[in-house]
C-alpha cells in the first residue's frame, strides 16, 4: 500500500521523528527568499514575491506542526480539492515543497509523475488550464508547507481527465478523493469504473463556504484576497481597492456558476443558502452563443467589451425622454431589457457585440437586484460575490458594485474575492485534511 | 417599468374600411359624458359615462280607506321611468380607432364635455388625431396613478375580480371573495419592463421595486433568437416547446435532485445554460419556452423578495405579458408558489385590460366622485372573460375584430356585508361553485335555459298594453339565450359561475329589454288571494297550544316557501292547477321523511322542524331582542307563512326587521309590496310592534340602511328563509347571533343530489360558535342542527 509519499502506513511508521522546522527550511530553498510561513508569532507573514504569499492558516499553526497526532490524521499525498459544477471542474492541488531528501527518495513514482505534470505545465490537453496567477505559494497546511494550485477544465472535458487519471495511475496512491458539486454525485460512478477512484462527495455550500473564510484567512496582502471598487459611480476615478474582511459576519455570499446561489452567513458554522436564480454565468454564455455565434466565455466577454448595450434596451430616457421623476427612476436606468428589439429595423441596426453587451447587463443587473433585495430580507450589508462567471469579468464586477452602491443609496458593499471560482475545491481540499 | 410600446407603429395602419355593430358597442352614447382613453400597445381602452332610462315597476296601495273592505286589490302596479347611471368600457385594436373615433363623433349629442382623459404610452401618438375627431381636448394623466385607481375600483365594485390560475385543476379558474379591505396589496405590472407597486390606500401608493425583465425581454429576445415577430406568436411556440433542451436542470449537474438543500432534480439550475456546451440546433418553440421560464421565474422572484420585504400576502399581476394569456399566468403561478412555498397565491384580475381607462375615466370624474357609489357589473352588457383556452381560441389576441364591452350599473345604494357575520373576511355566500362542479352546472344551465319559455311568456303578459313587448321579449330571449351558451363554453366569463349569478344575469337581461317585473301581476293575485285567508289561519293557529303552536308555525313557514315561480316543479302545479293552496301545500310536505342525513363538516344536511327545535327557539331564555327575517316569495309564503311567524314573535316582545329584495326577481315579494303588505296586516300587539320593512338587494352584501338597523337595534336573531336565500347561498354561513335557516327544495334534481326527496325540507338552527373558553364555562351545547325525527 503506498501512501502519502511514504512506505507503508503512516501510523506504523510513527517512529520517523521530523523536527518542525525541518521542512520549512527545506521549502525556503525552493521558494522566494523572503520569509517563510514559518513565524506567525507576530501574525504578520510577509508578502511572497509577485505571487501571493500566504500565512498559516489559524486553525495549525506551523510551529506545533509536527506532532505526532498530526501527522497521523494527516492524509497521504498527493493532496487535491475537487469542485464539479455544470460548466467548469475546479481542482485545486497542494504541492508539497518541504519534502525531505528521504521522502523525495522514497516518493513513489506515480507520485512524483503527477507532481511534475501538474506544476511543470500550466495547460493540460485541449481545455485545461492552470490560472497560475493564482498560485498561493509557500502556504502551510497540515504542518507541511507547499503551494496550492488552480487547475480548471470544462465539465464536458470529465472524461478525458478521467482518461488520464488513469493513464497516471492515480489509484494506486490513493482511495479516496475529496469532490463537491453537483458533478461529484452524477459523476461519481464514472470514477470508479473509469478511473477506479472512490469519491468522497461533499455538500457543495459547506464547501464554499469553507473555502472562502480558509482562503481569505490565509491570503495575507498584495494583492489582497477582498477587494471593492472605489468610487463605484464615477468610471474615470473607479478603482479597485483592498478590503480586510477581518470581520466578516454577516454576509451574504453570491456564488455565480451557471446558475446562481445566495447564501447568508452569520459564522463559519452557522449560514443558510437564501435563494437562487437560474440566470446565471450559463446563462450568459447560452444566450450568447445562441445570439452572436461565439462559442466560449472568453470570446463572449470580448465581443461585450466591445458592444453598447444602450442600443438593444429600451432606457427610461427612451419612454420618457428623461427622468421619471414620479417614481424617482434616473433617465439612463433600463426600462425593458432588449426592449428595444421588438421592430426589425432596430433588430439589423445592432451588433453582435451589442447583443453581447447586453446580455451581459441584463444578467448581471439581476444577479445585483436580487442580491440587494435578499441582503434587506436578511438584513446583512456585505455582499462577497464569488464564481467563474466573475474571472476576467472586470464588466460585471463594476456594475455589481455600482448597483450595489446605488439603488441601495451607499448601504450596500460589493466585495469580491480573487480566487473567484475556486472556493469549492479548496473546502473540498480542506475536508481531506480535517474532516469536520 | 411602465408599459409603453410605441411598436406597432407601422405594423397596422389604421382601417377605415370596417363596418362596426354599433349600436351593441358604443352604447347610450346620447347621454355619454366624461370620457377617458387609454391606449397601449395594440390595444385601445374607451370609457365613458352615460345615463340609462328604463322601466320600474312601482307598487301603490289604494288609499282610499272606504273602500278598502270591497276592494279586489291590495295595491296597484305601475311602471315608471328611471335614469340610472352606467359606465361602459370599450376595448378594441388600434386599428380600428379611427372608426371608432368617428362613429362617436356621429352619435355624440347632448354633450357639454371639453375633455378626454389619456393614458398609455399610445396616448402621445394618437392626440392629434382624437382632438380632431372629437373636438375634445386631450389631457394626459399619469400612467401608474390610472392603473391603481383602476385596480382598486374594480376590486371594491366587482364580485369575483381577482382569482388564481390553475391550469391542470377542473376549472382553471379560481375566483376570490371580494375582501371588505382591499388593502394592502402590491401590484406587479409586466409591461416592456416590471413595475411593482405597493399600494396602502386609495391615494397612497409606491413604486418599491422593479425590473427590465420583462414582456419586453422576451418579446425583444425571442424575436431575435426565433425570428418570430408576434408577441402572441412567440406564446403560442413556447407553449408548444421544452425548455428542459436548453436548461440546465439539477439533474443535469447532480444526476438527481439536490437532497440536502430540498432542490429537486427537474429545477432549472441554469437558464439557457445547455446552449452554450451544445452544438445542435434548437426548435424555436423550445427557445421561446426557455425564455418564458427564464422570465416568468425571475419575476416571480422579484415579486416574492418585495412582498415579503413589506409583508404582503396580495399580489396581484397585470400588465400586456399577463393579459388573459394562460401560458404566462400559469408560468408566473408556477413561479410563485414555488419561491413563496405556497404562502402566497398570485392573483390576476378579469378586468385587467381596463385598470388604466378607469382609472383614467375616475381621475376625469373626481367632481362626480363615483367612489362615493357601489358600482355593479352588469351582465348583460359586459363581454365576459375570454376563453382560456389556446385550444379554443388560439389567436385570441390576434386582430380579430372582436370589441370587448364592460358594463356597470350605479347600485342605489352602498353595499355591505351583514355586520352579524363571523367572520366576513371568509364569507362565501354560494353553496355551490357551478365553475368548478361541471354535473351541477350543465343541470343548472339546462334548467334556467328549458325555464326560459315561461319566463318569455310572463314577460309579454306583465305588459298587456304594449303590442311591442313581444318584440322585445324575443330578443331577451335570445340575449339570455346567447348568455347561457357562452357560460357552458366559458363558465368562467362573469367569475364563479352560481345559481345567483345565472338569476342575476337573467334580471340584467329582462331589464336590458325594459321588462322590469314579470311576475308583478301574478304576485299582486296571489298577495290578493292570501290576504283573504290570513285571519282564518291565524284563528287556526291561536287556537293551538303553545307547544303545537310553534311547531305549527314553523311547518306554515315551510309550507309557504313551496310556492315558488322559480321552481319548475312548482309552477306547473300552479298553472294547471288554480285552486293549489295553502293546505295542499302542507300535504305536499307531509310524507315527507326525513332524507339521509349527511352532516360530515361541510356537506349539506336535511332535518325536519323538531318539537324540540321550535320550542327551543322560542321558550329558552328571554325573548330575543330583535329578529332579522330574510323574506323569500309572495302570496301564500309571505303572508300565510311568514307573517303568523312574525306576529308570534312581535307578541314575545321580540322587535322584527324584515328584509327583502329591492328589486324584482321572479316572485320574490319586494321591498315595496312588503311595506303595503305590513301596513295591511294587523299583526297585533298595536302599531308600534310593526316589523321594520328595509331591502336586502342581494344576499351577499346588503344595503347599508339595513346594517344600520340591526346595528341600532341590537339585532340577535336571523331567520333565512327560501331556497336562494338559505341553501343556494348562506347555507354554510356562520353567524355571529342566533340564526335559522328554513327553506324546502323544490327541485328533483337538487333534491336527489342532497339524498332526499322533492320538497324534503332545510330546517337548520345553530347557535354562534362560542368565544374561546377563557374564564366561565360555556354551555356544550352548541348546534341545534340536523335533529331526527322522534
Amino acid at each position: 500500500m503506498a501512501l502519502n509519499g511514504h512506505r507503508g502506513d503512516i501510523e506504523v511508521n510513527n517512529d520517523e521523528d521530523e523536527t518542525p522546522t525541518k521542512p520549512l527550511r527545506s521549502a525556503r530553498e525552493e521558494m522566494t527568499p523572503d520569509d517563510p510561513a514559518d513565524e506567525p508569532a507576530g501574525g504578520t507573514a510577509t508578502t511572497g514575491g509577485p505571487g501571493a504569499s500566504a500565512r498559516g492558516a489559524s486553525l495549525h499553526r506551523p510551529g506545533t506542526t509536527r506532532s505526532d497526532s498530526l501527522r497521523r490524521s494527516r492524509p497521504p499525498f498527493p493532496w487535491f480539492g475537487m469542485d464539479i459544477g455544470g460548466t467548469l471542474v475546479k481542482l485545486v492541488y497542494f504541492e508539497p515543497k518541504d519534502i525531505t531528501a528521504e521522502e523525495e527518495q522514497e516518493e513513489v513514482e506515480n507520485l512524483k509523475s503527477i507532481r511534475r505534470y501538474l506544476t511543470s505545465n500550466t495547460a493540460y490537453g485541449q481545455t485545461g488550464i492552470r490560472d497560475v496567477y493564482l498560485e498561493l505559494k509557500d502556504l502551510s497546511l497540515c504542518g507541511r508547507t507547499g503551494n496550492l494550485h488552480f487547475i480548471r477544465f470544462p465539465t464536458y472535458d470529465l472524461p478525458a481527465f478521467l482518461q488520464m487519471v488513469r493513464n497516471k495511475h492515480f489509484s494506486s496512491l490513493h482511495t479516496t478523493l475529496c469532490a463537491t458539486g453537483g458533478g461529484a454525485y452524477k459523476f461519481e460512478t464514472d470514477f470508479r469504473t473509469m478511473a477506479d477512484l472512490q469519491l468522497q462527495k461533499l455538500d457543495e455550500l459547506d464547501c464554499l463556504i469553507r473555502g472562502v473564510l480558509f482562503t481569505e484567512s490565509v491570503v495575507v496582502s498584495d494583492p489582497s484576497e477582498c477587494y471593492y471598487f472605489e468610487n463605484p459611480s464615477d468610471p474615470e476615478r473607479c478603482e479597485q481597492k483592498p478590503y480586510g474582511l477581518q470581520d466578516p459576519y454577516p454576509l451574504l455570499l453570491v456564488n455565480i456558476g451557471s446558475g446562481v446561489s445566495i447564501m447568508a452567513v452569520y459564522s463559519e458554522t452557522d449560514y443558510k443558502r437564501v435563494t437562487g436564480t437560474s440566470l446565471g454565468g450559463g446563462t450568459f454564455l447560452g444566450l450568447c452563443c445562441l445570439l452572436t455565434g461565439c462559442s466560449t466565455f472568453e470570446e463572449a466577454l470580448e465581443m461585450a467589451s466591445e458592444g453598447e448595450s444602450t442600443r438593444v434596451d429600451k432606457l427610461v430616457k427612451d419612454i420618457y425622454g428623461g427622468d421619471y421623476e414620479r417614481f424617482g427612476l434616473p433617465g439612463w436606468a433600463v426600462a425593458s431589457s432588449f426592449g428595444n428589439m421588438l421592430t426589425s429595423e432596430k433588430r439589423e441596426g445592432v451588433s453582435k457585440a451589442d447583443l453581447a453587451r447586453a446580455t451581459l447587463v441584463t444578467i448581471t443587473n439581476n444577479i445585483g437586484s436580487i442580491t440587494r433585495m435578499c441582503a434587506l430580507n436578511e438584513n446583512i450589508n456585505k455582499v462577497v460575490f464569488v464564481g467563474n462567471f466573475l474571472r476576467v469579468n472586470t464588466l460585471s464586477m463594476k456594475l455589481l458594485a455600482y448597483a450595489m452602491d446605488y439603488w441601495s443609496k451607499g448601504q450596500l458593499k460589493a466585495l469580491f474575492l480573487r480566487h473567484e471560482g475556486y472556493f469549492g475545491a479548496v473546502g473540498a481540499l480542506l475536508e481531506l485534511l480535517h474532516p469536520s | 417599468m411602465a408599459e409603453l410600446d410605441r411598436v406597432e407603429k407601422s405594423s397596422h395602419s389604421l382601417d377605415k374600411s370596417i363596418t362596426l355593430p354599433p349600436d351593441e358597442i358604443f352604447r347610450n352614447l346620447e347621454n355619454a359624458k366624461r370620457f377617458a382613453i387609454d391606449i397601449g400597445g395594440s390595444l385601445t381602452k374607451l370609457a365613458y359615462y352615460s345615463t340609462v332610462q328604463h322601466k320600474v315597476a312601482k307598487v301603490r296601495s289604494f288609499d282610499n280607506t272606504a273602500k278598502e273592505a270591497s276592494s279586489e286589490k291590495l295595491y296597484e302596479i305601475s311602471v315608471q321611468e328611471e335614469i340610472t347611471a352606467r359606465l361602459h368600457f370599450i376595448k378594441f385594436e388600434n386599428a380600428y380607432i379611427e372608426t371608432c373615433l368617428d362613429f362617436i363623433k356621429d352619435h355624440l349629442v347632448n354633450t357639454d364635455t371639453k375633455l378626454i382623459k389619456a393614458t398609455g404610452g399610445g396616448a402621445h401618438k394618437f392626440k392629434d388625431l382624437i382632438e380632431k375627431k372629437l373636438g375634445l381636448k386631450v389631457d394626459k394623466e399619469d400612467e401608474m396613478t390610472c392603473l391603481i385607481r383602476g385596480c382598486n375600483f374594480v376590486l371594491r365594485n366587482i364580485p369575483h375580480e381577482a382569482f388564481i390560475f390553475t391550469k391542470h385543476a377542473d376549472s382553471e379558474f379560481r375566483f376570490q371573495n371580494t375582501h371588505p379591505d382591499i388593502f394592502p396589496y402590491l401590484l406587479v405590472n409586466i409591461g416592456s419592463g416590471v413595475s411593482i407597486i405597493k399600494v396602502e390606500s386609495e391615494d397612497k401608493f409606491e413604486r418599491i421595486g422593479g425590473s427590465s425583465i420583462g414582456g419586453g425581454t422576451f418579446w425583444g429576445l425571442g424575436a431575435l433568437l426565433t425570428k418570430t415577430k408576434r408577441f402572441d406568436e412567440l406564446l403560442q411556440l413556447a407553449s408548444k416547446g421544452q425548455h428542459t433542451n436548453l436548461d440546465m436542470l439539477v439533474k443535469d449537474i447532480y444526476g438527481g435532485s439536490y437532497g440536502s438543500l430540498g432542490l429537486t432534480g427537474d429545477l432549472i439550475a441554469s437558464s439557457f445554460g445547455k446552449s452554450a456546451t451544445t452544438d445542435k440546433e434548437f426548435s424555436k418553440e423550445d427557445i421561446a419556452k426557455s425564455l418564458l421560464h427564464m422570465i416568468s421565474n425571475d419575476i416571480g422572484q422579484l415579486a416574492c423578495l418585495y412582498a415579503r420585504l413589506h409583508s404582503l400576502t396580495r399580489v396581484y399581476f397585470g400588465g400586456f405579458f399577463i393579459r388573459g394569456h394562460p401560458v404566462t399566468m400559469h408560468t408566473i403561478t408556477y413561479s410563485i408558489n414555488f419561491f413563496t412555498k405556497g404562502e402566497v397565491q398570485a392573483l390576476f384580475l378579469r378586468h385587467e385590460g381596463y385598470l388604466g381607462a378607469i382609472g383614467a375615466f375616475l381621475k376625469g370624474a373626481e367632481e362626480d366622485n363615483p367612489n362615493q357609489y357601489s358600482w355593479g357589473e352588469n351582465y348583460a352588457g359586459s363581454s365576459g372573460l375570454m376563453s382560456a383556452s389556446p385550444d379554443i381560441n388560439p389567436m385570441q389576441r390576434a386582430r380579430s375584430g372582436t370589441f370587448d364591452m364592460l358594463e356597470m350599473d350605479r347600485l342605489e345604494r352602498k353595499l355591505v356585508n351583514l355586520p352579524l357575520l363571523e367572520d366576513p373576511s371568509s364569507y362565501v355566500p354560494d353553496t355551490v361553485d357551478l365553475t368548478v362542479d361541471p354535473l351541477a352546472r350543465e343541470y343548472w344551465l339546462f334548467c334556467f335555459e328549458d325555464a326560459l319559455d315561461g319566463v318569455v311568456k310572463r314577460a309579454v303578459a306583465s305588459q298587456p298594453d304594449l303590442p311591442e313587448a313581444v318584440e322585445r321579449a324575443e330578443k331577451f330571449r335570445q340575449k339570455y339565450r346567447h348568455k347561457l351558451q357562452t357560460l357552458r363554453q366559458q363558465p368562467f366569463a362573469y367569475g364563479s359561475l352560481t345559481v345567483r349569478s345565472l338569476l342575476d344575469t337573467r334580471e340584467h337581461c329582462l331589464n336590458e329589454f325594459n321588462f322590469p317585473d314579470p311576475y308583478s301581476k301574478i304576485k299582486q293575485r296571489e298577495n290578493d288571494a292570501a290576504l283573504r285567508c290570513y285571519q282564518k289561519a291565524v284563528a287556526a293557529l291561536d287556537a293551538l297550544g303553545w307547544e303545537e303552536k310553534q311547531f305549527a308555525l314553523v311547518r306554515g313557514v315551510l309550507a309557504g316557501n313551496v310556492f315558488d315561480w322559480g321552481a319548475k316543479a312548482v309552477s306547473d302545479v300552479l298553472e294547471t292547477d288554480r285552486d293549489f293552496g295553502f293546505e295542499e301545500a302542507k300535504q305536499k310536505l307531509e310524507g315527507r321523511k326525513p332524507p339521509l342525513l349527511k352532516t360530515q363538516n361541510q356537506n349539506m344536511s336535511f332535518s325536519t322542524p323538531h318539537h324540540c327545535c321550535c320550542c327551543c327557539l322560542f321558550q329558552s331564555g328571554p325573548p330575543h331582542k330583535c329578529a332579522v327575517f330574510f323574506v323569500d316569495n309572495s302570496g301564500m309564503d309571505i303572508i300565510l307563512g311568514v307573517m303568523p311567524f312574525v306576529r308570534e314573535l312581535l307578541l314575545r316582545g321580540t322587535e322584527v326587521v324584515l328584509a327583502s329584495n329591492s328589486s324584482p326577481a321572479l316572485n320574490d315579494v319586494t321591498n315595496g309590496e312588503l311595506q303595503i303588505l305590513t301596513e295591511t296586516i294587523a299583526l297585533g300587539g298595536g302599531s308600534s310592534a310593526r316589523p321594520v320593512c328595509v331591502r336586502a338587494s342581494v344576499p351577499r352584501r346588503l344595503d347599508k340602511e339595513l346594517t344600520i338597523v340591526v346595528r341600532e337595534r341590537r339585532a340577535d336573531l336571523v331567520v333565512i328563509e327560501g331556497m336562494g336565500r338559505a341553501v343556494h347561498t348562506n347555507y354554510f354561513a356562520r353567524l355571529s347571533c342566533e340564526s335559522l335557516k328554513m327553506a324546502v327544495i323544490k327541485n328533483p334534481w337538487l333534491a336527489e343530489r342532497l339524498g332526499g326527496k322533492l320538497f324534503s325540507v332545510v330546517f337548520k338552527y345553530e347557535l354562534p360558535t362560542p368565544p374561546p373558553p377563557a374564564a366561565p364555562p360555556m354551555k356544550e351545547e352548541e348546534e341545534e342542527e340536523a335533529v331526527f325525527s322522534p
